[in-house]
């Protein structure tokens, strides 16, 4: 009996084996990039494979924007998920390959400035002032919050920021002292938003900067500031007064993995679906009709980008979708 | 000469101070798995373990993940259990002392403790670019392989060197070839041991992250593998996923997949600590 048992069991183990060694041809969207965009993507992602009944499997890994578009401009991925545009270095590598694109904005991600709701001193801060705290020459040296300004107290300031690997703090750098990665380094530095949103909230003296949706999922425990006067919120940031910290994020799609059906209906239906899943994770969706015009642009294979390698502060989308390719 | 007394102070300080240390390290260790537990006890059901990731984190579950690193673990055990066993016994019962041999052995206990990032590179190399096996379930199994196979072969010599020499010289004396004593003797009664090891090696498989990351294990997949060349992803990085997320929900998730994770390392250790056990039960001499 036991010896039987032993056969059946080799059998069954046999038997999955083969079937697991006979590949068969699956119809594959791969997609990689940034950790900013991927909530979205798999939203996408999950409803598209619902609609397709299982003929069509997508897969998105989060490599970050900067490992994203290298694994993209060697053809080993057919969508990038991006929280900037293109720098000029992976334009050039892409080139070289033969990987060409078709830039599409999918909704906008904020950076929010966050104090502890036991700061009492704080509502607002202009651009200048963070500037004056977070250039590289106020290491050591604006330590307290007087220091920024006059009529703040003179208590020590503690800082909490993006790490350099982040897009976020790329982005922050580029707004507010006009050069990316140009930021002071003595601050509590982490890749993990969820880090900063802790630091922040058990401490009144602290200040820091992260992703809108996570002062989403923690109103109750932070304190947005208005940037020169303007609150971040859905409405601010979608109508685009709410600068410099608004900007649009991105997908690339390959020219070439666009010829495939599936990666074809796979673009299209997250222009489609975007509006409704954007807001279902909690972004901030582009307006409607921006989504019909990445539509088209995605229709006519519009191959490039519009930024020539370099984020612009404080551009509208609808301006971003209408303009020119450059001719580089 | 320190007099009695103060003596006799050190020695109560001392255990009162080891007794303090032990205390808090079990403190922190209890604490850790208590809000581990509080957090994820309550996602754990049926169909956190059958569903596949989802936005909606009351929706989403680990099955990709789980069998993701059930697939990967296999093809590890399949790769570094024979290879390993079967160096460790040609290096400890055949190979002979020379200079060749203690070169292999120096290098073998030094990879045990090469971090675990430089083989995710290596293999990324070897077998994502040179051998194109993809970043697939296969190129996952034979990096963590490679990861545990010093483990293995190390921990098969150690158990191998716990028989008595005695043994072997009986078995010798009473005409038995070299495989006959291997066979009937050695192998038989270092089992036990050699078992431990292959489990412990694989239970540290099981936890890595970032070789699997390194050659592109992904974060998203809502299907099952059907061929070992497939991409996939494992539980420690659907875990990792659900932590940076910013919503409270999907801290619970991660909670819920570590507590698995953590229940099916312990799950394996216990094995080993029993099968040890019903192995030196079963010898007798």
């Amino acid at each position: 009996m036991k010896k039987r048992m032993g056969f059946v069991s080799v059998v069954v183990v046999l038997f999955y084996l083969s079937s697991i060694f006979a590949a068969s041809e699956r119809r594959v969207v791969k997609i990689d990039g940034s950790s900013t965009v991927f909530p979205i993507t798999e939203a996408v992602a999950e409803e598209f494979q619902k609609e397709q009944k299982g003929k069509v499997q997508v897969t998105v890994g989060i490599s970050g924007t900067g490992g994203g578009f290298k694994k993209f401009c060697r053809g080993e991925t057919d969508i990038q998920d991006a929280s900037r545009p293109i720098l000029k270095s992976e334009m050039e590598i892409c080139k070289a390959q033969g990987i060409s694109y078709i830039e599409l904005p999918i909704a906008y991600d904020a950076i929010t400035i966050i104090v502890s709701h036991q700061n009492t001193w704080v509502k607002n801060i202009t651009v200048a002032s963070l500037k004056t705290l977070w250039e590289p020459g106020a290491q050591g040296k604006i330590t307290q919050w007087n220091h920024v300004l006059p009529e703040w107290p003179n208590k020590p300031i503690k800082l909490f920021g993006a790490g350099s690997d982040s897009g976020t703090f790329d982005y922050f750098t580029e707004a507010v002292t006009g050069k990316s990665k140009s930021s002071r380094g003595d601050y509590t530095a982490s890749e993990d938003d969820n880090t900063l949103v802790l630091g922040v909230s058990s401490n009144p003296q602290a200040l820091g900067y992260i992703p809108f949706s996570y002062y989403e999922a923690n109103k109750k425990k932070l304190k947005a500031l208005s940037v020169g006067g303007v609150f971040p919120s859905e409405q601010t940031i979608e109508q685009g007064t709410y600068t410099p910290f608004s900007r649009p994020i991105f997908i690339y799609v390959s020219a070439e993995a666009l010829k495939k059906q599936e990666v074809k209906s796979f673009s299209e239906f997250y222009l489609h679906n975007a509006y409704k899943l954007a807001k279902q994770v909690k972004y901030v969706p582009l307006p409607q009709k921006l989504y019909t015009l990445a539509l088209e642009n995605l229709k006519k294979e519009k191959r490039g980008t519009v930024f020539g390698g370099k984020a612009e502060i404080g551009l509208k989308v609808e301006e971003l979708l209408k303009r020119e390719i450059p001719n580089l | 000469m320190i007099p009695l007394k103060r003596r006799k102070a050190y020695d109560a300080i001392f255990v009162w101070l080891s007794g303090l240390v032990l205390f808090f390290s079990l403190l922190t260790l209890f604490s850790l798995m208590m809000s581990l537990l509080i957090q994820g006890v309550p996602r754990l059901n049926v169909a956190f373990f059958v569903s596949f990731p989802s936005r909606f984190a009351e929706q989403a579950g680990i099955l990709s993940a789980w069998v993701g690193t059930l697939t990967v673990m296999s093809v590890t055990a399949v790769v570094a259990v024979p290879v390993g066993i079967l160096a460790g016994l040609y290096l400890e019962e055949y190979a002979s002392k020379n200079f060749l041999t203690s070169i292999i052995e120096i290098n073998i206990s030094n990879l045990a403790g090469v971090p675990s990032i430089v083989y995710g590179l290596m293999a990324l190399g070897i077998f994502v670019y040179q051998m194109h096996l993809g970043q697939s379930i296969l190129t996952a199994g034979l990096t963590l392989g490679l990861l545990v196979l010093p483990i293995i072969i190390v921990t098969t010599r150690e158990a191998l060197r716990t028989i008595p020499t005695t043994m072997r010289e009986a078995a010798y004396a009473l005409g038995a070839t070299r495989w006959q004593v291997m066979r009937d003797h050695t192998i038989p009664y270092s089992m036990g041991g050699i078992l431990t090891g292959v489990i412990i090696a694989l239970s540290r498989a099981i936890g890595e992250t970032a070789p699997l990351i390194t050659i592109g294990a992904l974060t998203f997949i809502a299907f099952l593998p059907s061929s070992i060349m497939d991409p996939f992803t494992v539980l420690p990085i659907q875990m990792f996923n659900w932590v940076s997320r910013p919503q409270e929900e999907f801290h619970q998730n991660a909670a819920a997949a570590g507590i698995v994770l953590i229940g099916l390392t312990l799950t394996m250790n216990a094995l080993a600590i029993y099968m040890r056990y019903q192995f030196r039960k079963r010898i007798k001499w």
